[in-house]
């Protein structure tokens, strides 16, 4: 027997998370647990993850308008920010996995019924890791608005996907970053499934002049924040 | 001003074009040797299939350890942990992996050998997290502090069958049978 310290625990967050059962979000409705989460103390499970890495991330993953011969149709963007803890603490090579539609508001998917067209020179699928002090950069195109069945006239507000691990398995994230001033916020049930409109400020992306290129591309900025650790290791004896 | 978390959002239907790669279900390659089979179905509260779901498991190697750096144990490094499998139009996932050992559980003891899985899908707006459990390890399950919180119709939920090859479990999201999701 000896005494083994636990990494610390990462703190709850559930109150920033969008409520499963959000009724205005249809299929919502059949896919919601009815039992609230059973709590479960954070063992070493918990608080390792998986930190998949280069080997993931070829060279021209982090540039969506390189990876055919043309370039895609629509409006170069770069999409860049870091990746912090709750106490601002940055996550350094955590990989980053985005996917999007082209900018007519298609994605490259065969259940994508939308009439509008597939461009021959964009897939929407991007990956990098954060670099030391946690930032990321892509290049991509703006993601147009599209259609979608969930109510009548229906339109989700132009946003990418973005999917990420951090450094344990209760830090997993996967959310959708959205574009300032969007206009089709207010009618967007998956937008306004966070009730807190702090909140969801926080899924919006800031312009930023300063990174744009000029006569080349605009720039958005957008941290992501994942759950930081409580302060102080928990005494464990280990078997 | 300190930083506050970024909200949960869903994967929608279209994730299956930017997250599941070729070796993502592999954990292991199918050649390993102990090399074992751990899959089952997604099913919604009308106890249809769910198509569109993404299965994400993450486990210790056969003796029970992390390849990560805050293992206290010391990081073991060559197996991968991490498991990713889409949901095909039955609302079957399968992953291919080695056996997890047990670990240690907090206040001392230990666990009985888990997987523990994140369940992503259109009309999930946050991650589901459950565990997986082995109908072949009883007395390691009944010495478990997390499985002994639960009742029996609960801790069932979480227990995968012997089947062919390794380990049959289905996650039910909502209502008959629900499968026990953790608050982590």
């Amino acid at each position: 027997m000896h005494a083994s310290i636990l990494p610390p625990a990462y703190r709850r967050d559930a109150a920033a998370h969008p409520p499963l059962d959000s009724p205005d979000y249809g299929s919502t409705r059949l896919r919601h647990p009815l039992r609230a989460p059973v709590p479960l103390t954070q063992t070493l499970t918990e608080l390792t993850g998986p930190l998949l890495g280069a080997e993931r991330v070829g060279p021209l993953d982090h540039d969506l308008t390189r990876q055919h011969d043309g370039e895609p149709l629509g409006e170069r963007i770069i999409v860049h920010g870091r990746v912090l803890e709750e106490d601002g603490r940055p996550v350094p090579d955590t990989l980053l996995e985005v996917w999007q539609c082209n900018s007519g508001g298609r994605y490259r998917h065969d259940g994508d019924r939308h009439p509008a067209p597939l461009d021959p020179n964009f897939s929407g699928v991007g990956r990098c890791l954060t670099g030391a002090d946690g930032a990321f950069r892509f290049v991509t195109i703006r993601p147009g608005a599209y259609p979608w069945g969930n109510h009548h006239n229906a339109w989700r507000p132009a946003h990418i996907h973005f999917s990420l691990f951090g450094r344990a398995f209760t830090q997993r994230l996967v959310t959708q970053m959205y574009f300032p001033g969007d206009p089709l916020f207010g009618q967007d049930p998956i937008f306004n499934s966070v009730r807190d409109p702090l909140a969801r400020e926080r899924l919006v992306a800031a312009f930023d002049l300063a990174e744009t290129q000029p006569e080349w591309a605009l720039a958005y900025r957008w941290d992501i924040v994942l759950r930081g650790r409580e302060a102080t290791p928990r005494e464990e004896d280990g078997a | 001003m300190t930083p506050r978390v970024t909200p949960s959002q869903t994967v929608r239907p279209f994730f299956s074009i930017g997250l599941p790669w070729a070796a993502g279900p592999y954990v292991v390659p199918e050649d390993t040797p102990g090399a074992i089979r751990i899959g089952g179905r997604v099913f919604d509260g009308a106890g249809e299939p769910v198509p569109d779901a993404l299965v994400e498991t993450w486990q210790a190697d056969p003796d029970g350890r992390f390849d990560h750096p805050d293992d206290p144990r010391g990081r073991v490094p060559g197996f991968r942990g991490f498991g990713r499998s889409p949901t095909d139009a039955a609302g079957r996932w399968q992953v291919v992996t080695l056996k997890p050992g047990p670990v240690p559980a907090p206040g001392g003891g230990r666990q009985a050998p888990h997987v523990a899985v994140t369940i992503l899908g259109r009309g999930l707006l946050h991650r589901v997290v459950t565990r997986i459990y082995f109908g072949d390890e009883a007395e390691a399950n009944a010495a478990d502090p997390v499985l002994a919180a639960l009742g029996d119709a609960e801790r069932a939920t979480l227990i995968a069958a012997t089947a062919a090859e390794g380990y049959a479990i289905d996650f039910h999201l909502q209502g008959h049978g629900e499968t026990v999701f953790f608050g982590i």
